[in-house]
């Protein structure tokens, strides 16, 4: 352990970068990514965020600021001298070598002896579970497979920081999910700082300590998952992360440290504010509500919580849970999330019924951008 | 039997069973007739015991015989072969790098390029024959050289008008390249010639194959352009082959002409296979 290991593997300093006159790809971007964390970048395509790793592997050249790994600037660094290594979306693995090559390239490039080259490999291989797959070609590999050799051909560098883009997006929706899980013990593994580009908010929420919300090249949010789930700063990133009902009100006054706030239909409720100052917080501003935290009943609840009627306008099953899809007196549009928590009873739900939908003043998250 | 009855079963053709429909299996049949049956007879007519080409009358040898022992022929042969191999070589090296300079780059006049480079292609033979007899004689092109520099003119006349179906070749192989390949190798420490030696050009060896067989068989039966250009020391093949056909069609010529058949095929059947080795 070293004294510098509380700084940033890798500083990103007000990074620009422009695609000729009119597109910004990347708009002035200042984060720090930390030694040994699981960092995703998320945000919808087009968003900058694959344009951002790229710049911190090298294949792309910041029109204006700087990246720094591990303290040593990455300007004047061709991507074959970055101490950083890369999982491609189309895992790029060489399709005239076999996995054993693969694996080898970056050590027989770099000139490791040829014994130790022997050693590492099988090594490497073994730890992404591809031990003995060393003769094949990529041609008799499965996609997850030729995954794991473009994550062994990586790791076998032993980079200051894996990169990987979209890695999970070319795979079915199982070996998704387990892959999710193996990634996140690979990490723990090896050790090295994971920086992920994705545009599925489940698996960065899954797998990330931490997490950048990028929108038109900017960073919106940056949060560790629970935090970005429950506290998003601005609409953007709580209707990108999960699902969402807004309500679009006025603040009309203070009640203790409740912000009251004018929803049409609603009238006057009070909503939570996490940390700033209530009565910094005024004019128009947005209610969020997450979709499992509204309450369904038949009748109008007495316990305190914020309720409103609506009519079930459509009900979508999904096994675990139903999404229930109501519009209120206002026309808006609500959305509730039903767990089937047992195989028989539960509400009957038809369309066209009217039920009441209910939540605790803590559960409404105030938006105020 | 076979190729005929498809229609008369009681087995119903199904609406997309094509190769079932009779008329389709007429026309298959009648393309493969006028395909292969001259090349079948110049085959078979190299072995007839006979000075006229028309009757069959025994098999023999002799003229296998004759033709190697045709010193003129032989020549005419062996500078095919030479003039055929070192543009092949050639045309192979400038078609990989035009290819990779208009797959790779984008520089002023990519456009105006690509079109320059297409014109040998779509250009009549004749006229590129008429252009290259007067470039060759207006900058004075030594004709009187030792064997094999005499053919100097000849082959850069091939090469000229290889090199562009080379590069075509090429650059349709190229085309499919995924990009990140080449970023994986960079991304692992390979600098820009260790990317190319050990990812680019082994991706590019199909066409590489391919386009050197184009030219080589290119420059092997080119008739037109070579006339124009050849001098009486440096007769070709087709050159040649032409010059014995006006006298009389011979049991000679299909002999040669044989062997010729032979050595193509077998080098399109190595090429294949090479292909096939190299294919990701």
């Amino acid at each position: 352990m070293t004294d510098n290991d509380s700084a940033p593997i890798i500083s990103i300093k007000n990074i620009t970068k422009r695609f000729g006159a009119e597109v910004v790809a990347v708009d002035d971007v200042d984060l720090d990514i930390r030694r040994g964390e699981f960092f995703a970048l998320l945000g919808p395509s087009g968003c900058g965020k694959t344009t951002l790793l790229r710049m911190i592997a090298g294949f792309e050249v910041p029109s204006a600021g700087q990246i720094l790994i591990d303290g040593q600037d990455m300007a004047s660094v061709p991507p074959n001298r970055r101490p950083v290594n890369m999982v491609f979306q189309s895992y790029a693995v060489f399709p005239h070598m076999t996995v054993f090559d693969n694996v080898a390239y970056g050590l027989k490039i770099a000139g490791v002896a040829g014994d130790e080259i022997a050693q590492r490999v099988p090594e490497a291989l073994e730890l992404v579970k591809l031990g003995g797959y060393g003769p094949r070609k990529p041609d008799q590999l499965s996609g997850g497979q030729r995954q794991r050799v473009a994550l062994a051909r990586a790791l076998i560098k032993r980079p200051k920081v894996l990169l990987l883009d979209e890695p999970l997006s070319a795979l079915d929706a199982k070996l998704r999910e387990a892959m999710q899980l193996e990634l996140v013990h690979l990490q723990e593994t090896v050790g090295i700082t994971f920086v992920i580009v994705t545009h599925d908010q489940q698996e960065a929420l899954s797998m990330a300590n931490r997490i950048a919300v990028m929108e038109d090249g900017k960073v919106r949010q940056l949060a560790p998952p629970a935090e970005l789930y429950e506290n998003p700063n601005c609409r953007f990133v709580a209707d990108f992360i999960g699902k969402m009902n807004l309500f679009e009100g006025k603040v009309s006054g203070l009640d203790g440290d409740r912000v009251l706030i004018d929803i049409e239909g609603l009238g006057q409720i009070p909503a939570a504010v996490s940390a700033s100052n209530p009565s910094e917080i005024r004019g128009e501003v947005g209610l969020a509500v997450r979709p499992e935290k509204m309450r369904l009943s038949g009748e109008q609840p007495t316990d305190g919580a914020i309720s409103l009627s609506g009519v079930v306008s459509e009900v979508a099953y999904y096994g675990d849970v139903s999404f229930v899809f109501l519009r209120d007196s206002a026309g808006r549009n609500l959305s509730a999330h039903m767990q089937n928590a047992s195989r028989h009873g539960g509400l009957p739900l038809k369309v066209g019924e009217r039920l009441w939908c209910s939540w605790e003043p803590n559960d409404g998250i105030i938006l105020t951008a | 039997m076979g190729l005929f009855n498809g229609g008369k079963r009681a087995i119903q053709i199904g609406p997309l069973e094509y190769n079932k429909r009779l008329s389709f299996r007429l026309i298959f049949f009648v393309t493969l007739v006028f395909l292969y049956t001259p090349i079948l007879t110049l085959i078979a007519f190299s072995f007839n015991d006979s000075r006229r080409n028309i009757v069959w009358r025994g098999f023999t040898l002799k003229y296998y015989e004759k033709a190697m022992d045709n010193d003129s022929l032989i020549q005419a042969f062996t500078n095919s072969m030479t003039i055929a191999l070192i543009s092949t070589i050639v045309s192979v090296i400038l078609g990989a790098m035009v290819a990779i300079a208009l797959w790779r780059f984008r520089f002023p006049g990519k456009a105006s390029l690509e079109g320059a480079m297409a014109l040998p292609i779509v250009i009549p033979e004749i006229c590129m024959g008429v252009a290259m007899l007067a470039f060759f004689s207006r900058v004075g092109y030594p004709t009187n050289m030792p064997w094999p520099l005499n053919l100097g003119a000849i082959t850069v006349a091939h090469i000229s008008f290889s090199f562009p179906f080379a590069a075509m070749i090429i650059r349709a192989r190229l085309a499919n390249f995924n990009r990140e390949q080449e970023e994986a190798a960079k991304d692992l420490g390979a600098n820009e010639w260790e990317t190319y030696r050990d990812v680019v050009i082994p991706y590019m060896r199909p066409g590489l194959l391919a386009g050197g067989l184009l030219a080589f068989t290119l420059s092997l039966d080119d008739f037109v352009i070579t006339f124009f250009t050849a001098g009486p020391e440096t007769v070709t093949f087709p050159v040649k082959v032409y010059s014995m056909v006006r006298f009389s069609v011979t049991p000679e010529i299909n002999a040669a002409s044989t062997v010729l058949i032979v050595i193509t095929i077998a080098l399109t059947v190595i090429a294949t296979l090479m292909q096939n080795r190299a294919k990701p």
